[in-house]
């Protein structure tokens, strides 16, 4: 890393570990392995995670979301805001990662992390309008009140861009955590450490413990158990770039009807809004008469 | 005690003796000639002789479909396509009796529904989406919503003609052409449904139908579709899921349920008795989002199932075209054995069973509207859907407690919430894990109202502005 220190001081070097329930743990399974910039030059150590982390992070998440859900909106929004105040303070240090995980220009690393900020304080803003973009009562033909309102799908497991480490990862996560679900992100395989990091910045932002979870470690083998796990909801396959792979967790995924967000899917920050909700609707009897009980 | 009174409807509508498939607008027989009977449940007399469409057909439907798309349907006005869904729906108005009688005969439920619910619900899904055909770009999910193409979509027999308006009226109106496989058993009115769409001069290819067997759904979900929208059972959703695994089709899916239907102590009993019975027993309970698990506040138990058992006692099962029938015929042999299987084990894991005293027709399916109380959690009563007249009843002691037995399940598709109270509506709506909940009120439906699932009842939603979405690239 192009550290400038004083001379004869050595350097105390982060240990990047994964962020899961709140905590920096190793791996489980006590593995790590070295990453590198594209130049080669060798960066860190990363946790290599394994399945039982996978799983971990998952009962992490179920925890997390009813309780995270049950949050105001405003409130949701205040701490999406505070996790963008608390990476502007810290932007020049992530654009030397990101420098580092990607070759990228200092100048084009800072400017990602700035869009990277700019894409929280954008979902920061939706958390407490998206209800009623996408909701709204419905005028049914009887006497009832009747509205719909969407509600966050719940755990969902985010395999994470492989060549956009930073800016792809937070506008995977930021959607899905602002409409209430939880997260387990597996990191870009070859670059994960901005993303480590970034779990430094979601840990002083009042986000709860649990609400995104940051793994570590390769796809083919911890993201398989992700899609097969009953208890995750729904799975981004964006960082999925071997097709079969991909075809493989999808159909794992189907065993227990996860919503898929298939690799190379785009679209508005409405759309990934609404990939990871699903709508409830809630009919009411309208009146003092009401044929509540129906034609029997 | 009423006699039965003979049903104006008693008149047998104009059945053919034999329907083809339709497909590009013309009806004709399988490419290999393959033919089966539909049969009428409450006589087991078949009613008439279907082609079977294969592999073959369902390429054709769908180069018909694609063909329709491109250059007719997807091309023209949203205005001029709604004029033609607004043009079935003033049809089907006008042929409602013969619809109901006929859907009636061929899927043995009685003649009010069909009359009452069936029909007019299905009118109403093509009027509502008519609307909506001149108005995507106000739907909210992007000014410029495009059509998917070409939609398979694969129904249950449990209402034939709605499920098809349900999934033909939205598909439509965003500029989709269809390829639809009804069910095996109740493929009638979808077949008189294309001949409606012939009446209203509705473009070839635009709707095709394509009676057959689970190997027909299979080849349409494999062909060269876009989409797949399938209302069945989750077995055969997650094997749909899986098969379209790594290619770009979209899917929807709505498939089963176990709802619960809470009803605190505070409910008002009698109408929660009628809901209960309207949850459960409404259309043989052959109802995906049937309330089928009455979970009931101890202190009340007693008193609801006494007034249950009293109501029950005076439900008419029997011929469907008595417009005083209210429980009808079980749709095939093969449900018929799979509910009295599943009832089976209920009573062998200790439940216990109750049924009213009443006469069953000698010829057809019938199973008499069942109540099992005692049930346990861990029971497969409890926990697989029957789809039957089958109600098992629970009980609990705290508002939590009902919520956690409520979404103790893969399900999520409906639940039915009885109270006086209205911020204890609000706060159990809230907390249930499921797509539609009922408050004071059960199974109803609308075409403004957005229906479907969470978990494994499946994801997407039917009708309202929500439906739109399962049908639009935004």
């Amino acid at each position: 890393m192009s550290k400038k220190a004083t001379a004869g001081r050595l350097r105390v070097k982060k240990t990047y570990k994964l962020y899961v329930g709140g905590k920096f743990p190793r791996s489980e399974s006590g593995r790590s392995y070295p990453v590198s910039s594209p130049d080669g030059t060798e960066l860190a150590n990363a946790a290599l995670a394994s399945r039982k982390d996978g799983r971990d992070a998952v009962a992490a998440a179920r925890k997390a979301q009813r309780p995270w859900a049950g949050q105001t909106a405003y409130l949701r929004g205040q701490i999406l805001y505070r996790a963008a105040e608390m990476l502007e303070g810290r932007a020049g240090q992530f654009a030397e990662e990101l420098a580092d995980a990607t070759g990228a220009e200092a100048g084009a690393a800072l400017g990602t992390v700035e869009a990277a900020i700019d894409r929280l304080v954008h979902y920061a803003g939706w958390t407490d309008k998206y209800t009623s973009v996408l909701g709204g009562a419905n005028p049914v033909a009887g006497p009832y009140f009747n509205h719909t309102t969407p509600e966050p799908l719940g755990v969902i497991a985010v395999i994470a861009p492989q060549d956009d480490p930073f800016l792809g990862l937070i506008e995977a996560v930021a959607p899905a955590i602002a409409t209430g679900n939880t997260v387990v992100v597996l990191a870009s395989e070859s670059k994960p450490l901005p993303a480590l990091s970034f779990g430094e910045v979601l840990a002083t932002s009042d986000l709860p413990g649990g609400v995104v979870n940051v793994l570590s470690g390769r796809a083919a083998e911890v993201a398989p158990h992700l899609a097969a796990h009953a208890d995750v909801n729904g799975i981004d396959l964006s960082g999925v770039a071997d097709a079969a792979l991909a075809s493989d967790l999808e159909a794992a995924a189907a065993e227990t009807l996860k919503v898929v967000r298939r690799p190379g899917r785009s679209g508005s920050s409405l759309d990934l809004l609404r990939q990871w909700t699903e709508y409830k609707t809630v009919w009411h009897p309208a009146g003092m008469a009401a044929t509540a009980g129906g034609g029997y | 005690m009423f006699e039965y009174a003979p049903a104006p409807e008693s008149v047998r509508p104009p059945i053919r003796e034999h329907y083809g498939l339709f497909i590009d607008g013309q009806f004709r027989d399988a490419a290999d000639g393959a033919v089966f009977k539909s049969v009428n449940p409450s006589t087991e007399e078949a009613l008439f002789t279907v082609a079977e469409a294969g592999e073959a057909d369902v390429a054709a439907a769908v180069a018909a479909a694609r063909r329709a798309q491109e250059t007719v349907w997807g091309p023209m006005s949203g205005t001029e396509r709604g004029k033609y869904l607004f043009r079935i729906a003033r049809l089907l108005q006008e042929r409602a009796r013969e619809f109901a009688v006929a859907e009636s005969m061929d899927n043995g439920k009685p003649i009010k529904e069909t009359r009452d619910f069936d029909v007019p619900t299905a009118a109403q899904h093509f009027f509502y989406h008519a609307g909506w055909a001149d108005k995507l770009a106000y739907a909210g999910l992007g000014s410029d919503p495009k059509p998917l193409g070409v939609i398979g979509q694969v129904i249950p027999w449990n209402f034939p003609l709605l499920m098809l308006a349900w999934k033909i009226a939205p598909a439509l109106a965003c500029g989709n052409t269809v390829v639809l496989k009804p069910a095996e058993t109740t493929p009638l009115t979808a077949l008189m449904f294309a001949e409606l769409c012939q009446e209203a001069d509705l473009p070839p290819g635009v709707v095709n139908i394509l009676p057959g067997a689970g190997a027909t759904g299979a080849a349409l979900v494999d062909s060269a579709v876009d989409k797949v929208a399938f209302t069945g059972s989750t077995a055969v959703g997650r094997a749909i899921a899986k098969s379209i695994a790594g290619t770009k089709k979209r899917l929807t899916l709505e498939l089963g349920g176990k709802a619960a239907n809470i009803v605190f102590d505070d409910a008002p009993i009698d109408q929660a008795v009628e809901g209960i019975v309207n949850g459960i027993f409404f259309n043989q309970g052959h109802v995906c989002c049937a309330g089928s698990r009455l979970l009931v506040q101890e202190s009340v138990a007693a008193e609801v199932l006494e007034r249950l058992k009293a109501r029950v006692e005076t439900l008419r099962v029997g011929d469907p075209l008595d417009k005083n029938t209210d429980i009808g015929a079980i749709n095939s042999a093969e449900q018929l054995g799979r509910i009295r299987d599943l009832t089976e084990t209920g009573t062998g894991e200790g439940a216990e069973v109750w049924q009213p005293a009443c006469d069953l027709p000698e010829r057809g399916f019938w199973f008499r509207p069942t109540v099992f109380t005692g049930v346990q959690q861990s029971m497969r009563i409890a926990k697989e859907e029957i789809f039957g007249p089958v109600l098992s009843v629970l009980t609990f002691r705290t508002p939590d407690e009902a919520i956690a037995k409520a979404n103790n399940t893969p399900y999520g598709l409906s639940a039915g919430v009885w109270t006086e109270k209205g911020s204890k509506i609000l706060w159990a709506a809230e907390r249930l894990r499921a797509g539609v909940v009922w408050a004071n009120t059960f199974n109803q439906f609308d075409a403004a109202s957005p229906f479907g699932g969470l978990k494994e009842s499946g994801y997407g939603r039917e009708g309202g502005r929500q439906g739109l979405e399962a049908y639009l690239d935004v």
